[in-house]
C-alpha cells in the first residue's frame, strides 16, 4: 500500500528545496498562479463578457485606457474597435491560451511517455517504429509542422490543440525511453518479472513511477513553448477563430491600430503573454537547475 | 568515416521518402482538388474529366509515384493564385530570407558565443546574473511581440529604420540582395534583429551550460595545474569542447531561422519564402505550399546530413560507434 500522507510531504519537502532561497523564481510561481487563477475564475470577474456581441456598444469603440464607458463603466485599459474591453478581452484570451497549452501538453506528454515506456520494453521493431517517428518530428521545427498540419486541416482550437501536440510527444517520448532503460536494468525489475507479474503492470506500477522525474521536470518548458507557439499561430491569422480570440489573435487585432497611435489594443495583451511566458520559464529553469546534477555539484565548490 | 557517411545517406534519403509521402497524403488525399479547382456551373461529366486529366483516377501509389516524379524532375506545378510555375516563384524569393537569416545568424553567433563564455566562467558574476536577465526576457518574448516592439521603437517613435520591404536592391551573379545598397541594409535591420535576439539568447545560454559543464573536467583542472595561461585553456580546451552543441544546435537552427523567417518577414513585409508561404497558406493556393512544404524538408534532411558529419567530424567517438 503507497503511502500517500509521506509522499505529499516528500513532495512538499521537495517543492520547499527548490524555491526557498531563489525569490525570482518564487515570483514566477507566484506569478503564474495568478495568471491560472484569473483564467480560471475570467467569467466571473471579468467586467464584461467579450464573446457577448449584443451588448458591444460601437460608441464605446477605440477609448483609449481609464476611460467612461456609455454605460457608466470605466474601461481601465481601453477599448478596442468593436468597443470591446481590453481587460476582459484579455482575461478571456488568457484562459483561451492556457487552455489550449495545457491541453496540448498534457495531451502530448501522455502520449510521449506511454510510447516512450513501450519503446523501452517491447524493444525490437516497435522501439525502432517509435524512435524513427521521434527523430523525425525532432529534425523538424515545431513551427513549421504546426503550420504544415494547419495548411492540411484547416484553424480552429480543436485544429490548434493537434499541432501543438505534434509538438509535444516526440522529446518527451525521448527522455521516458532513456530513463526507463535505465531503471529497467535494476534488480527490482528482474525480481518482478520472475515473480511472474504481468509486463504492463511492470511498466504502469514501477516503470512509470520510477522513470517519469526527467520529464517532469520539462513540462513548464514545453506549457511555455505552447503557449508561445499558441499565441504566433493566432497572431499569424491560422490559429484561433477570430471569434473566440487568444492573447495572440488580440495583438494581431491591435496591431493594425498601432501605427495610428491606439496602442492599448496590442500593447496590453502583449505585456500580458511576455509576463505569462516568462513567470513560467524562471520556474522552469530553477526546476532544471535543480534537477541538473553538474549544476548541483558546482554550488557545492 | 566514409561508412559513417554512407550510413547517414541512406538513412537521410529515407527521411525524405517519408517526408514526401506524409505531404503527398496529407495535401492529395484529406482535400480534394477537383472541389477546389472546379467552378460553381460545372457538371459531374467536367469534375471527372478534370480528375482524369490531374491523374487523380489511378491507384494512390501510382499517383505518389507521378507526383514524386515530377518533383525529382523539378516539376512543381503553376500556382493558382500568381499563375507561374511554382519553383520560380520560390527561387525568386529565396534570397530575400537567405540574407536575413545568414545576418542573423552571424549577429547571434558572434554575440551569443562570448556572452555565454563570460557568464559560464564569472558564474554568479553581477555581470553573468545581468546577462541571465536579459536572456531570460529575450527568449520569453515571443518573436512576434519583438518585432512589433521592435517597429514601434525604432520605426514609428525614433524613425531611425523603415519597417517594411525590401528597400533598393542591387544584383549580383544575376541574383537581386538588398545588403549591397545602403536602402537595402537598412531594411534588413530590423528583421535580421528580429530573427537575431531569440538567437543571441539561445547561443547565450548553450555556451554557458557548455562552458559550466567543461570547467570542472579533470583535463581543464589538469591545463590549469600545468600551468597553461587563461586565454590559451579558453581557447584551445573550452571553446573547442562547447563547439560540439553548439555546432549541432546552430545547423539546427539554421533552418529553424527559415521557419521562424515565416513569421518575421509576414510582420515585416520582407518579400522571402515565409511570407510567400504564409500568404498561399492564406489564399489557399496549395501547389505553393506543397512545394514549399516539399523543399523545405529535403532542405532539412540536406542540413542534418551536414551536422551529423560535423559532429562526426568534430568527436571522434560517433564516428567510431558501431
Amino acid at each position: 500500500m503507497i503511502d500517500y500522507k509521506k509522499k505529499l510531504d516528500t513532495l512538499s519537502l521537495q517543492i520547499k528545496s527548490i524555491f526557498s532561497g531563489h525569490p525570482i523564481a518564487i515570483a514566477g510561481l507566484i506569478g503564474f498562479i495568478i495568471f491560472v487563477l484569473t483564467a480560471l475564475l475570467a467569467p466571473w470577474i471579468a467586467p464584461q463578457n467579450p464573446y457577448d456581441l449584443m451588448i458591444l456598444d460601437i460608441m464605446d469603440g477605440l477609448l483609449p485606457p481609464l476611460s467612461k464607458l456609455g454605460n457608466g463603466n470605466t474601461a481601465w485599459l481601453g477599448t478596442d474597435a468593436l468597443g470591446r474591453d481590453i481587460l476582459s478581452a484579455v482575461m478571456y484570451g488568457l484562459r483561451l491560451s492556457l487552455f489550449v497549452a495545457f491541453v496540448a501538453v498534457s495531451i502530448g506528454t501522455t502520449i510521449g511517455v506511454i510510447l516512450g515506456l513501450l519503446a523501452a520494453t517491447k524493444g525490437g521493431w516497435v522501439e525502432s517504429v517509435i524512435m524513427r517517428a521521434v527523430d523525425l518530428k525532432v529534425s523538424f521545427p515545431g513551427i513549421l509542422l504546426a503550420l504544415m498540419m494547419l495548411a492540411i486541416f484547416g484553424t480552429g482550437v480543436d485544429k490548434i490543440i493537434y499541432a501543438l501536440i505534434i509538438g509535444v510527444w516526440a522529446s518527451k517520448a525521448r527522455l521516458t525511453r532513456s530513463s526507463a532503460l535505465q531503471e529497467m536494468q535494476k534488480e527490482y525489475i528482474d525480481a518482478a518479472r520472475i515473480s511472474g507479474i504481468p509486463s504492463w503492470r511492470i511498466m504502469m506500477k514501477f516503470l512509470l513511477p520510477n522513470s517519469i522525474a526527467p520529464v517532469l521536470v520539462m513540462v513548464p518548458m514545453a506549457l511555455s513553448g505552447a503557449i508561445g507557439a499558441e499565441a504566433t499561430l493566432s497572431f499569424l491569422g491560422v490559429g484561433v477563430p477570430i471569434t473566440e480570440p487568444s492573447l495572440g489573435l488580440l495583438i494581431a487585432n491591435g496591431n493594425d491600430y498601432l501605427l495610428s497611435g491606439k496602442w492599448w489594443i496590442s500593447i496590453f495583451p502583449g505585456i500580458i503573454l511576455v509576463l505569462l511566458v516568462l513567470c513560467i520559464n524562471v520556474v522552469a529553469d530553477r526546476v532544471r537547475e535543480f534537477n541538473n546534477p553538474y549544476l548541483k555539484h558546482q554550488d557545492r565548490q | 568515416m566514409i561508412s559513417y557517411i554512407t550510413k547517414r545517406l541512406w538513412q537521410s534519403g529515407l527521411l525524405a521518402f517519408i517526408m514526401s509521402l506524409i505531404v503527398f497524403l496529407g495535401m492529395y488525399v484529406v482535400g480534394d482538388p477537383v472541389e477546389m479547382l472546379s467552378e460553381e456551373d460545372w457538371t459531374e461529366q467536367d469534375k471527372i474529366e478534370l480528375a482524369i486529366e490531374l491523374g487523380l483516377d489511378k491507384p494512390l501509389h501510382e499517383q505518389y509515384l507521378n507526383f514524386a516524379g515530377d518533383i525529382i524532375q523539378g516539376d512543381f506545378g503553376v500556382s493558382f493564385v500568381h499563375n507561374r510555375p511554382v519553383l520560380d516563384l520560390i527561387v525568386e524569393r529565396l534570397p530575400a530570407t537567405l540574407e536575413i537569416a545568414v545576418l542573423a545568424m552571424v549577429i547571434g553567433l558572434s554575440i551569443g558565443i562570448p556572452l555565454g563564455i563570460y557568464s559560464g566562467i564569472k558564474n554568479n558574476s553581477r555581470g553573468s546574473r545581468i546577462i541571465s536577465f536579459f536572456s531570460t526576457i529575450g527568449y520569453s518574448t515571443p518573436n512576434f511581440w519583438q518585432a512589433i516592439l521592435l517597429i514601434m521603437v525604432f520605426a514609428v517613435f525614433l524613425k531611425w529604420l523603415p519597417a517594411s520591404g525590401r528597400g533598393l536592391t542591387n544584383s549580383m551573379f544575376g541574383i537581386e540582395w538588398a545588403w549591397l545598397s545602403l536602402d537595402g541594409l537598412k531594411h534588413m535591420t530590423l528583421p535580421a534583429i528580429n530573427l537575431a535576439i531569440y538567437k543571441i539568447c539561445m547561443q547565450q545560454r548553450l555556451a554557458k551550460s557548455g562552458t559550466q559543464e567543461i570547467l570542472y573536467q579533470e583535463y581543464m583542472t589538469f591545463a590549469r595545474a600545468k600551468g597553461i595561461t587563461r586565454n590559451r585553456i579558453i581557447r584551445r580546451h573550452l571553446l573547442r569542447n562547447i563547439l560540439i552543441p553548439i555546432v549541432t544546435i546552430t545547423g539546427l537552427e539554421v533552418g529553424g531561422l527559415i521557419a521562424f523567417s515565416t513569421v518575421t518577414e509576414t510582420i515585416f513585409s520582407w518579400p522571402g519564402i515565409g511570407k510567400l508561404l504564409l500568404d498561399s497558406i492564406h489564399m489557399v493556393d496549395r501547389p505553393v505550399v506543397v512545394a514549399y512544404l516539399i523543399l523545405i524538408t529535403l532542405m532539412f534532411v540536406f542540413i542534418n546530413f551536414i551536422v551529423d558529419v560535423m559532429y562526426a567530424f568534430l568527436d571522434p567517438r560517433i564516428r567510431h560507434q558501431k
